[in-house]
């Protein structure tokens, strides 16, 4: 592990170490926080007992359906309004301010067009994931030198192939970075209209505990939620050095 | 020249119509020039005079405002003719390939077998001298290199006439000599037509058959140089009595237009 490493770790346990302390000591009540150590106890307790088991599945089947939408969706809107310049200068002005926008206020309406099911809260994910594909896959094809272009010309590609085969490659770096943002923004969504209306799922189940006062159950779900996006940026991190790694001269 | 016309120019011109508050521009032309079949025709020019637009309607990549092209007895009309392979002075590798699949590219999308494209991109590989960089991305390799695999890129598609432009323009003199005995070699083997744009003289006296010599834009060939060079030539030629002399003579019908070129009356300086 780098220098660099190895001071994030010992700052995190630090940090980690001084909250127990904190808890342990009653400095903080455990109305407002337990210790992490039993919080780490708590996950695994509802991990291994299977009582959530069935809203995770939901949460992690929504939060996956938002992101793959919201990946394809916006890589195909991103490479339309690149090819389709006009429509994108009526736009653009727009996407600047798309994320001023709340939302969540369209709930309602998107339970009156989706209906009561996990839907509404797979479009709240993928609205709010989706225009930061859209930026960045433009940004990244705007990038595309020239004397590619006409690499792609010479190569007799049409601008199907062009697209898929020279601007999507090359502009991938950029456009992965809109796929990290995607991934967060979709679990932000989904998780975020579970806690408002719906009657399954971890979000609904933190708001449930919380109602109840029970932290064991809210704080354990939160770690658990921690930990997974933890997790999930870190492949993608990974994957992107190794993506970047090839590319720098 | 007995043989017939492979890239055959007539009256070509290219004005760049007037846009966003900048004037009607006379880039090139007209323009007339008959290639012939394995011919290696360089054209120097002084800068700005339309050498790289002179490539770009003979490759198809623009079309001409006026006049005719043909490659092979047909029409060139804005579009890449079958055949025709081009190297960018600029790198045109793509990163996020290695080697051996940035020279498989075309062919794969030509709808190449697997067996066909190993074959001929391990010849082209060999050839261009990258086999054990076959696994590297263009990252890893010096600018050279990176235009070996360019040029590889080009040659596994075995065009019948590679357009060059100032494929050596970034490299230090002792590399630009030493591709260009490689480009020598292609040449010989391929037996394909090759136009060589360049702003180095030495470069095109050392590798053509002819040198084409352009005046200030709107660019017109002043002359057209014949080498004398034999078939089997290397770039040992440069220390020839021959060699400075050809080369004083290029010079001496470019001085005044890269004079007018540079916005200098000419004769001055």
């Amino acid at each position: 592990m780098s220098r660099v490493g190895r001071i994030r770790v010992l700052v995190l346990l630090g940090a980690v170490a001084t909250l127990e302390a904190l808890c342990r000591t009653g400095v903080i009540s455990s109305f407002t926080l337990i210790a992490p150590s039993t919080i780490v106890v708590s996950t695994v307790e509802i991990l291994a007992s299977g009582r959530f088991t069935a809203d995770i599945v939901v949460t992690l089947r929504n939060v996956a359906a938002a992101i793959l939408t919201a990946m394809i969706g916006g890589v195909a809107i991103g490479t339309l309004l690149h090819g389709l310049p006009a429509t994108r200068r009526v736009l653009e002005p727009l996407f600047a301010t798309y994320y001023a926008i709340p939302v969540y206020a369209f709930y309602p309406l998107l339970i009156v067009v989706f209906g009561l099911g996990d839907l509404p809260q797979i479009a709240i994910g993928f609205l709010l994931a989706v225009m930061a594909v859209v930026i960045n896959t433009m940004n990244g094809l705007d990038r595309v030198p020239a004397v590619l272009l006409k690499a792609a010309r010479v190569q007799r590609l049409g601008p199907l192939a062009t697209a898929w085969s020279m601007r999507l490659p090359y502009a991938a770096p950029y456009v992965f970075t809109g796929f990290k943002l995607c991934v967060a923004y979709s679990f932000v969504g989904v998780i975020g209209a579970e806690f408002i209306t719906s009657s399954r799922g971890i979000g609904y189940e933190i708001a449930f505990a919380y109602n109840n006062f029970d932290n064991r159950v809210m704080y354990a779900l939160i770690f658990f939620i921690l930990a997974v996006v933890t997790l999930v940026n870190m492949s993608l991190y990974a994957w992107e050095r190794r993506l970047l790694a090839r590319r720098q001269r | 020249m007995a043989s017939p016309a492979h890239v055959l120019l007539r009256g070509v011109t290219r004005i760049y119509p007037a846009r966003a508050g900048r004037p009607e521009l006379h880039a090139l032309g007209p323009i007339d020039l008959d290639l012939a079949e394995g011919e290696f025709f360089a054209v120097v020019g002084p800068s700005g005079c339309g050498k790289s637009t002179l490539l770009e309607l003979i490759a198809g990549l623009a079309a001409p405002s006026a006049g005719e092209a043909t490659f092979e007895g047909r029409a060139i009309n804005g579009r890449v003719p079958d055949g025709v392979g081009v190297v960018f002075q600029e790198d045109a590798s793509f990163p996020w390939l290695n080697v051996f699949d940035n020279i498989a590219f075309g062919l794969r999308h030509a709808g190449g077998g697997a067996t066909e494209v190993r074959s001929r991109v391990d010849y082209a590989l060999e050839f261009m001298g990258l086999k054990e960089f076959a696994g590297a991305y263009p990252a890893q390799l010096s600018g050279g290199m990176r235009q070996r695999v360019c040029i590889a890129r080009t040659l596994v598609l075995k065009p019948r006439l590679i357009l060059l432009d100032e494929p050596f323009g970034a490299l230090d003199q002792q590399t630009r000599l030493l591709m260009g005995d490689e480009l020598l070699r292609l040449w010989r083997e391929t037996r394909a037509t090759i136009l060589l744009i360049t702003h180095a003289l030495d470069e095109a006296a050392m590798l053509a058959d002819r040198v084409g010599v352009m005046s200030a834009r709107p660019g017109r060939f002043l002359d057209v140089v014949s080498t004398g060079w034999p078939r089997e030539r290397d770039s040992r030629i440069v220390s020839s009595s021959a060699f400075g002399g050809l080369t004083s003579r290029l010079w001496t019908l470019l001085r005044a237009e890269s004079l007018r070129s540079l916005g200098h009356a000419a004769g001055q300086g």
